[in-house]
């Protein structure tokens, strides 16, 4: 794994780092990718399905909910007239 | 004086019935404790503002005659749990100032009996570690030895209660989070099913595993507990519907021990202690068998590509817009770079990164579809073995709690310590952690047992026994 690795990672996780910590993530990472690695060793007959997985759906209920507005807007670290303020996107 | 740690749930809920001391008192007890030591330990994080008219409330339940084991019971939170108003900030300077919006399922539950909630309490961040020290706000330490970690990510919990300033506390699991601080402290923890106790409100690690736990000093205490937060709770899609929950364990008397699992790397005493934990049980009448768990040696690497690839995706969501750490920048990308580079913590931006690697076009296969197909192996062959044995046991950890700082630069080093908590994340069984002895320098040992899903009822059955024959002032 290279520097120009770890900074495409970051990038893909919108992740800002400095030079150093890239250095000494790259090492990290390293060092844990060497002892996962042993997976690739493992012989996996592949035909075990695992856990029966099934989404959990229901109708959208109109229901009253507990959730306090205020708590969420007080929370906004930016806000106009009530609402969320972001930076321009576009 | 109240004997605060001789004190169980029902000796407690005994006295508060008949009036030999009030909610209120009991509090003032252990908040005198926590006055006193929580400086050093920093178990808690915060002590809730309203936390007097809680136990307030509690005795009017004791006057109207409708309290419930756990009501007044003092209960210590991790700070990932959320409970309506209250910071909850996973550790994290990211959510450091975030207040949540709504009570977890765990916590309705527990304001619904009248528990008091006395605070939260420190963890790894995000819930990531092994011992604490990973947390924004400072490290944990240990009640039996202040020079050693409690274990982690829940130490802050465990700690609450190894130091009476909480009667009982919840913590969660991703991997041995509550079972290894229990074993680090000399408490009794229980990683449930998953499934069985609602994750509705719990901010998320790795939501395949993640599973709310509760910490006590006795088997009987994690029982109540347990028994108070099972249920079915339809905010929580993986909340298992009560007909899965239903199955009939007969008492447990054959104990499976994969042996072959921990020839090497887990250190002596340890070992000597577990031997003799098994050689207890089974002068006592329990029928231990050696087996063989191929597939489950696997099982920490597979746990750490699975759990960072969860890790990766799930913490995406705090990026400085609507709530916690805001970064001041000038394009929306770089708010999101700057909060996020600033807001999370070294082990947060390791797994991020790693997540993000096996999930990366190209490794996606070799990693994470090959961790997702040996889990799936995992999980079958204990299962499986399930059908010729009750449980199965280890130690809970390989090691005894190492010095504070001793791992935090080597991240293979402090993985290591949840070798043996991994299977049952993985496979999805309960497992129960159980003090065993202690060192000759007063350490405290522990041994692990895991059930077939849902069989807590085995678990309980086995930890009453250990209980009995395990003298706790045993040297090994």
């Amino acid at each position: 794994m290279e520097i120009k690795d770890i900074e495409s990672l970051a990038e893909l996780a919108r992740l800002r780092l400095s030079e150093a910590e890239k250095k000494s993530l790259q090492k990290d990472l390293e060092s844990i990718l060497n002892y996962i690695e042993e997976v690739k060793s493992a012989q996996v007959p592949g035909q075990t399905e695992g856990e029966k997985l099934y989404n959990i759906w229901r109708e959208d209920q109109a229901l009253p909910r507990e959730y306090s507005l205020d708590l969420i807007t007080s929370q906004f670290p930016h806000k106009e007239k009530g609402f969320l303020k972001v930076k321009k996107i576009l | 004086m109240i004997d605060l740690e001789n004190l169980t749930i029902e000796d407690t809920h005994e006295k508060l019935k008949s009036g030999a001391y009030a909610c209120r008192e009991l509090l003032e007890a252990y908040l005198e404790n926590i006055e006193r030591k929580n400086k050093d330990l920093n178990a808690y994080l915060e002590i809730y503002e309203g936390v007097r008219e809680q136990a307030e409330a509690a005795q009017k339940e004791f006057e109207n005659g409708s309290a419930t084991l756990l009501t007044g019971i003092p209960f210590a939170i991790k700070d990932n749990i959320l409970v309506q108003g209250e910071i909850a900030s996973a550790g994290s300077k990211i959510l450091g100032n975030y207040r949540a919006s709504y009570d977890a399922g765990v916590i309705k539950k527990l304001k619904k009996e009248k528990a008091i909630l006395v605070g939260r309490t420190n963890m790894d961040e995000f819930a990531m570690g092994s011992s604490t020290e990973t947390s924004y706000y400072g490290v944990t330490k240990n009640p039996h030895d202040p020079s050693r970690v409690p274990g982690g990510s829940s130490g802050g919990s465990a700690v609450a209660v190894a130091a009476d300033m909480a009667l009982a506390a919840l913590g969660t699991e991703t991997c041995g989070s509550v079972r290894q601080p229990s074993a680090f402290c000399g408490l009794t923890g229980l990683k449930p099913t998953y499934g069985a106790l609602s994750r509705h409100g719990i901010i998320a690690m790795g939501n395949s595993l993640d599973q709310v736990s509760p910490f006590g000093k006795t088997v009987r205490d994690v029982e109540i507990i347990f028994e108070a937060l099972s249920f079915h709770d339809p905010e929580d899609a993986t909340s298992a519907p009560a007909e899965i929950r239903r199955i009939k364990a007969s008492p447990p008397k054959k104990i499976g021990v994969p042996w072959h699992l921990f020839e090497r790397g887990v250190e002596e005493p340890i070992l000597a202690n577990f031997k003799n934990s098994m050689k207890q049980l089974e002068d006592s009448g329990y029928k231990i068998l050696d087996i063989e768990l191929p597939f489950s040696k696997y099982s920490l690497a597979t746990y750490y590509i699975i759990m960072p690839a969860e890790v990766s995706t799930n913490l995406s969501r705090f990026d400085g817009i609507r709530f916690g750490y805001s970064a001041e920048a000038e394009t929306l990308e770089e708010v999101y770079r700057h909060s996020r580079g600033e807001g999370f913590g070294r082990e947060a931006r390791r797994r991020i990164l790693l997540g993000t690697y096996v999930l990366s076009h190209g490794y996606y296969d070799a990693y994470y579809n090959r961790a997702v197909a040996l889990r799936a192996e995992i999980r079958e062959e204990i299962l499986r073995t399930f059908a010729e044995v009750d449980l199965i046991a280890t130690p809970t950890t390989p090691t005894l709690p190492f010095k504070l700082g001793e791992k935090l630069d080597d991240p293979v080093a402090m993985y290591l310590s949840d070798i043996f908590s991994a299977p049952a994340n993985l496979s999805g069984v309960p497992s129960l952690a159980l003090p065993s002895g202690k060192t000759k320098e007063g350490l405290p040992l522990s041994a692990q047992f895991m059930a077939p899903p849902f069989a807590e009822s085995s678990l309980f059955a086995v930890g009453q026994d250990f209980e009995k024959i395990i003298s706790y002032h045993e040297i090994s």
